[in-house]
């Protein structure tokens, strides 16, 4: 008999009203795409179709930047700082409105649990057109030259893995330093795009300020490609990254570019303990490891490394799978089945190579994609799954002796953009932090956002930090 | 001659009373006294609150109370208490701005202007909360093996003489860099047109501020100023309204060493970006070093 | 074992425990606060939590005719509704034990006295004993004893071990339960260090509070003292129990501490000879919440005996 089990808890999905198509955001209205491709976008957790959305030509990107171009021209770069940034304030206050609702369409459409959406993706998404717009009216405080000029028009294309917090990243602060913005969301999550849309409606964001055009990756194409983009924001893989440097080069676009990572999670021995096991979890599970800074390598100092273990597995025994509309859900659905596949290839190379798989025995629902939390322990430089990018709930596990080795196993990768130290000595903190080659280094936690705080990574993670006084940089000249 | 006969109105108006603030609450004077406040052209407006050397003691005790708490919330979230008083006064605009034209003397439509201004200025300044540390704020490049940083940190308790000629923008140009930054502040109104501070008051209450905060006295500005001057926990001391009285009270501020605004620091009330001139004098820097090594 | 140890090696091992990072646990113990409890999962809760409490009432205006009427509640808490379980225990002074024993003969509901100069604890150790020994003649058949915080915090942990196993020993057969007094005790590194003090020397328990200082209990305290027993049992150690007490009012507070317990230690701590809830109010909320259940309309506190 069991004395004290959780009972299903799901959150209602009534708050949400999905349309059974959507058009693209074009100067202010919804309007028809000029192609009729049309891209179907899935509940992750049960593979049922939620809504349909246009697969935007090149013509319909050219409407885009055409209204984007227009409304940077007219309106939004002659508008005062201040009146800009109450714009911003108010799409702040609709979003902080309209929470709940916007946490449940992410569950739907991305797979990701409702307890992360609702305590962490919306409440930054709403702090992040807050602290910006607090910028608009204060730009030349902050420390790009006296009078700072916005560029123009945004070219923004996001991931799927946050999508309405990846969205505000890209879109607050263009605003905020008074660019427009045409934006192109996930083509497996463009829902809450969408919504935003709606909302920037709702808050009588002037027509072409922002523009969201819908599709896949040709679409995308389209837009870091137009002529008409001042400035090119990518989030995504590095191999896209990389393609998007070499369609830029020569021109005058700016870039930045959010990309991979592999980030090393340390663990010292005098680390406190039971925290860094939460840390270790919160590294990698958290969005079920699609989090480009994930903790995804574990280096954990050899004297410690039994001990550790053995209370991580006991603490991912604990981690509940599944509806990610349940409340007490912590691990929710893989994306798409295209995801899904790619983690099972690389944990299949990780059997291969030679290093030792473990999951807890969880049940996994029958449809849906779905990896459970795994780890693999034995793991080594020059195994695939301690040097590629996996994005998913999988930890691979190595160990050091020294700090020094530490160090250099960290930084041995191509990639450079979150690290974690745990230890309760201040010194080797800081010794370790000033060593990594990370754009991010967590000490003593893991995966904590905030929009005060620059993100962004060195080498082959990208260039150019989003957030905090660093970010405007990014969208000023 | 206009018909005298006494006739039954319909309805009786329901007055005002004005009162101070103090610790989050609306209490009368402690002396039990009020004064009569008049527009700027002699017409009897309603009785303010004559607050005494006492109600200036209970108001730092009230602010003292609230520092701890208001230092230590997240700069964000001061941020958004601040915006939330800018919707509060927004809901409040015909009463601002009644106040505002009887007390200045202005046009309704430029009274309007000023509430607007004044709405604007709590918008600019909760956009200040959580980008202070990071323009006041530095790495220190050191030599030698260490971390050093230094963050700007609230000065304590500030006593606010509000500037005599604005009652409303003035005001609100004074009293929102200071709490901005963290500070808790006794307000002293300008003695001549304090209705708006009272009515700025009944705002700050409705609107997520922590009573204490701010406390606003209305009264004389020679009773009420030189005992704030010369509190020892009072830790700053803006000086915008203080007229003749300014270097009497510096002096008396020096007692404790308490930051001084002098006036006419920036007294350009529609100023659209003051940046951060009125939020430096309140702020202390602390710098940390801590050894990098293994 | 420690109590073989010269002082200066009890503190070494106290001092060699892994130290808790304050953010950390607070927000491990946040997040499982936000665990939904539904339905059937709400009904096994609420029995669960009335079958872990400790009834209290440690006031100095106690007197045998409340005492007595404490004792009738803890065995039938809902007089209109027979199926509500009986709680663990009644908690009283110890002065108040002869009262309550007749009253609980045979009932299986315990009887715990505080003790050893409750709640300061400043008093000699010749006093605190005697304190013990009366209980346990009375009919105590637990003890809820306090550690001298002052020794604690002044480093002196071999006072503390000491006394703790002298009270230990004149317990005879009933549990020991050490009160730490967390919220002198402030840091979570020293409730780890006198977590793992006192389960060395002996308790069966480590509770909280007295309750007559706040903070009492809180989730974060509680988790750090779950995963001392926890590991402690791990390494070995015999499988001690665990008294959040002081402060626990609601349902919803005492189903979080159950989402703790299961979620940190593990299921075989949720029975009530390893979890109790030191509480007095927490009851009638609990039957409130109970009678909720069964018959969907929110109840009154009218209907629910004020004892």
């Amino acid at each position: 008999m069991e004395i004290f089990d959780y009972a299903p808890a799901p959150e209602s999905r009534s708050i949400v009203t999905i349309r059974p198509a959507y058009d693209l955001f074009i100067d202010g209205e919804f309007t028809e795409a000029k192609s009729d491709e049309r891209i179907v976008t899935l509940n992750p957790a049960d593979e049922e179709p939620l809504s349909e959305v246009a697969a935007a030509s090149d013509a319909d990107v050219d409407r885009a930047f055409a209204a984007a171009r227009r409304a940077f021209e007219r309106v939004w770069s002659p508008l005062p700082g201040a009146e800009r940034g109450k714009y911003l304030f108010r799409i702040a206050r609709i979003i902080q409105e309209r929470a709940r609702e916007l946490a449940v369409l992410e569950s739907l459409d991305n797979g990701k649990p409702i307890k992360e959406t609702r305590d962490i993706d919306l409440p930054l998404v709403a702090a992040h057109f807050f602290y910006h717009a607090g910028w608009a009216d204060k730009l030349a405080h902050a420390g790009v030259g006296p009078s700072p000029r916005p560029l123009g028009v945004a070219a923004q294309v996001i991931p799927w893995n946050f999508p309405l917090l990846m969205l505000a990243w890209k879109v607050a602060p263009a605003l905020a330093t008074g660019n427009t913005v045409v934006l192109k969301p996930a083509e497996t999550t463009p829902l809450t795009a969408l919504a935003f849309a709606e909302i920037c409606q709702e808050a009588e964001l002037p027509p072409g300020v922002v523009n969201i055009v819908t599709g896949a990756g040709g679409t995308g194409r389209a837009v870091v490609a137009h002529p008409d983009a001042d400035k090119v924001a990518f989030t995504g893989s590095t191999g896209v990254g990389k393609e998007i440097a070499r369609a830029v080069a020569g021109t005058s676009k700016r870039l930045t570019l959010e990309l991979g990572g592999k980030g090393a999670n340390i663990v010292y021995d005098d680390a406190a303990v039971d925290q860094a096991v939460e840390g270790i979890v919160s590294g990698i599970f958290f969005n079920q490891g699609h989090v480009c800074c994930a903790g995804s390598r574990l280096l954990v100092q050899e004297s410690i490394a039994e001990e550790l273990l053995t209370r991580l597995r006991a603490r991912i025994e604990r981690l509940r799978l599944g509806d990610p509309l349940d409340k007490n859900t912590d691990i929710g659905a893989i994306n798409s089945a295209a995801q899904l596949a790619r983690i099972r290839e690389l944990a299949a190379a990780g059997e291969a190579e030679g290093a030792s798989g473990w999951s807890p025995a969880c049940p996994i629902p029958e449809r849906g994609y779905w990896f459970p939390p795994t780890v693999f322990t034995g793991v080594t430089q020059a195994h695939r799954i301690a040097r590629e990018e996996i994005f998913g709930p999988v930890l691979s596990v190595l160990t050091f002796r020294t700090p020094e080795e530490a160090v250099a196993k960290a930084n041995n990768t191509q990639y450079g953009l979150s690290a974690g130290v745990w230890t309760e000595k201040g010194s080797r903190m800081l010794w370790t932090a000033s060593r990594l080659r990370a754009g991010v280094v967590w000490s003593n936690t893991f995966n904590v956002f905030d929009p005060a705080s620059p993100f962004g990574g060195y080498k082959e993670s990208g260039y150019g930090r989003e957030g905090g006084r660093h970010g405007l940089e990014a969208y000023l000249g | 001659m206009a018909d005298r006969t006494p006739s039954a109105p319909a309805r009786v108006a329901v007055r005002r009373t004005y009162k101070l603030y103090l610790g989050g609450a609306f209490p009368r004077s402690e002396s039990g006294r009020s004064y009569p406040v008049t527009s700027s052209r002699g017409v009897h407006l309603a009785n303010a609150a004559l607050a005494s050397r006492k109600d200036v003691r209970d108001a730092v005790v009230a602010a003292r109370k609230a520092f701890p708490g208001w230092s230590g919330r997240t700069a964000c979230n001061r941020g958004q208490i601040l915006y939330r008083i800018a919707e509060m006064m927004e809901g409040r605009r015909a009463q601002f701005a009644g106040e505002v034209a009887a007390a200045q003397g202005m046009s309704e439509a430029r009274a309007q202007g000023v509430v607007s201004a004044a709405i604007d200025r709590w918008v600019y300044y909760a956009g200040w909360a959580d980008k202070l540390g990071q323009v006041l704020g530095a790495a220190n490049p050191v030599s030698g093996p260490y971390f050093n940083h230094s963050q700007p940190e609230p000065t304590g308790v500030a006593g606010i003489l509000a500037p005599a000629g604005s009652p409303l923008l003035g005001l609100v140009a004074v009293l929102a860099p200071v709490i901005t930054a963290g500070n808790t502040a006794v307000l002293v109104a300008g003695e001549r047109a304090p209705l708006p501070a009272v009515t700025l008051a009944e705002a700050l209450a409705t609107s997520d501020l922590p009573g204490g905060v701010v406390n606003v006295l209305t009264g004389r500005l020679s009773e009420l100023a030189p005992p704030l001057a010369g509190h020892a926990d009072v830790n700053a001391l803006d000086l915008a309204g203080a007229g003749e009285l300014a270097g009497e009270l510096e002096e008396l501020a020096a007692g404790t060493l308490k930051r001084v605004v002098r006036p006419g620091l920036h007294d350009d009330w529609s100023a659209a970006d003051p940046g951060v001139a009125r939020i430096r004098p309140f702020v202390e820097t602390k710098t940390v070093w801590h050894p990098m090594g293994v | 074992m420690p109590d073989t140890l010269p002082s200066g090696s009890l503190r070494a091992c106290l001092h060699g425990l892994p130290g808790v990072d304050e953010v950390g646990v607070r927000r491990r113990a946040a997040d499982l606060a936000t665990r939904s409890i539904k339905t059937t999962a709400k009904r096994q809760a609420i029995d669960l939590a009335i079958r872990m409490v400790d009834l209290t009432t440690l006031e100095g205006a106690d007197t045998p005719g409340k005492v007595r009427a404490l004792a009738a509640k803890a065995m039938r808490p809902d007089p209109a509704d027979p199926t509500a379980p009986a709680v663990a225990a009644i908690c009283v002074y110890p002065d108040m034990i002869p009262v309550a024993a007749p009253v609980l003969a045979g009932s299986g509901v315990g009887l715990a006295s505080v003790a050893t100069g409750f709640p300061a604890g400043r008093t000699s150790l010749e006093v605190k004993l005697a304190d013990t020994r009366t209980a346990v003649a009375a009919g105590a058949t637990e003890i809820d004893m306090v550690i001298d915080r002052g020794a604690f915090l002044a480093g002196d942990y071999r006072k503390v071990f000491d006394e703790i196993a002298a009270v230990k020993e004149c317990c005879g057969p009933a549990h020991l339960k050490v009160i730490l007094e967390t919220g002198e005790l402030v840091t979570y590194d020293n409730v780890r260090r006198a977590s793992w003090l006192a389960l060395h020397a002996g308790a069966d328990f480590i509770k909280t509070s007295t309750g007559k200082v706040a903070p009492a209990a809180t989730l974060p305290v509680t988790l750090v003292m779950l995963e001392a027993v926890r590991d402690y049992h791990a390494a070995g150690g015999r499988q001690a129990g665990v008294k959040p007490a002081g402060g626990i009012r609601t349902t919803k507070d005492a189903i979080r501490y159950l989402v703790l317990v299961k979620e940190v230690a593990g299921e075989s701590w949720l029975d009530p000879a390893r979890f109790r809830l030191g509480a007095s109010t927490l009851l009638n909320d609990l039957l409130m919440q109970r009678t909720k259940l069964g018959t969907g309309h929110y109840a009154g506190p009218d209907y629910y005996t004020l004892d």
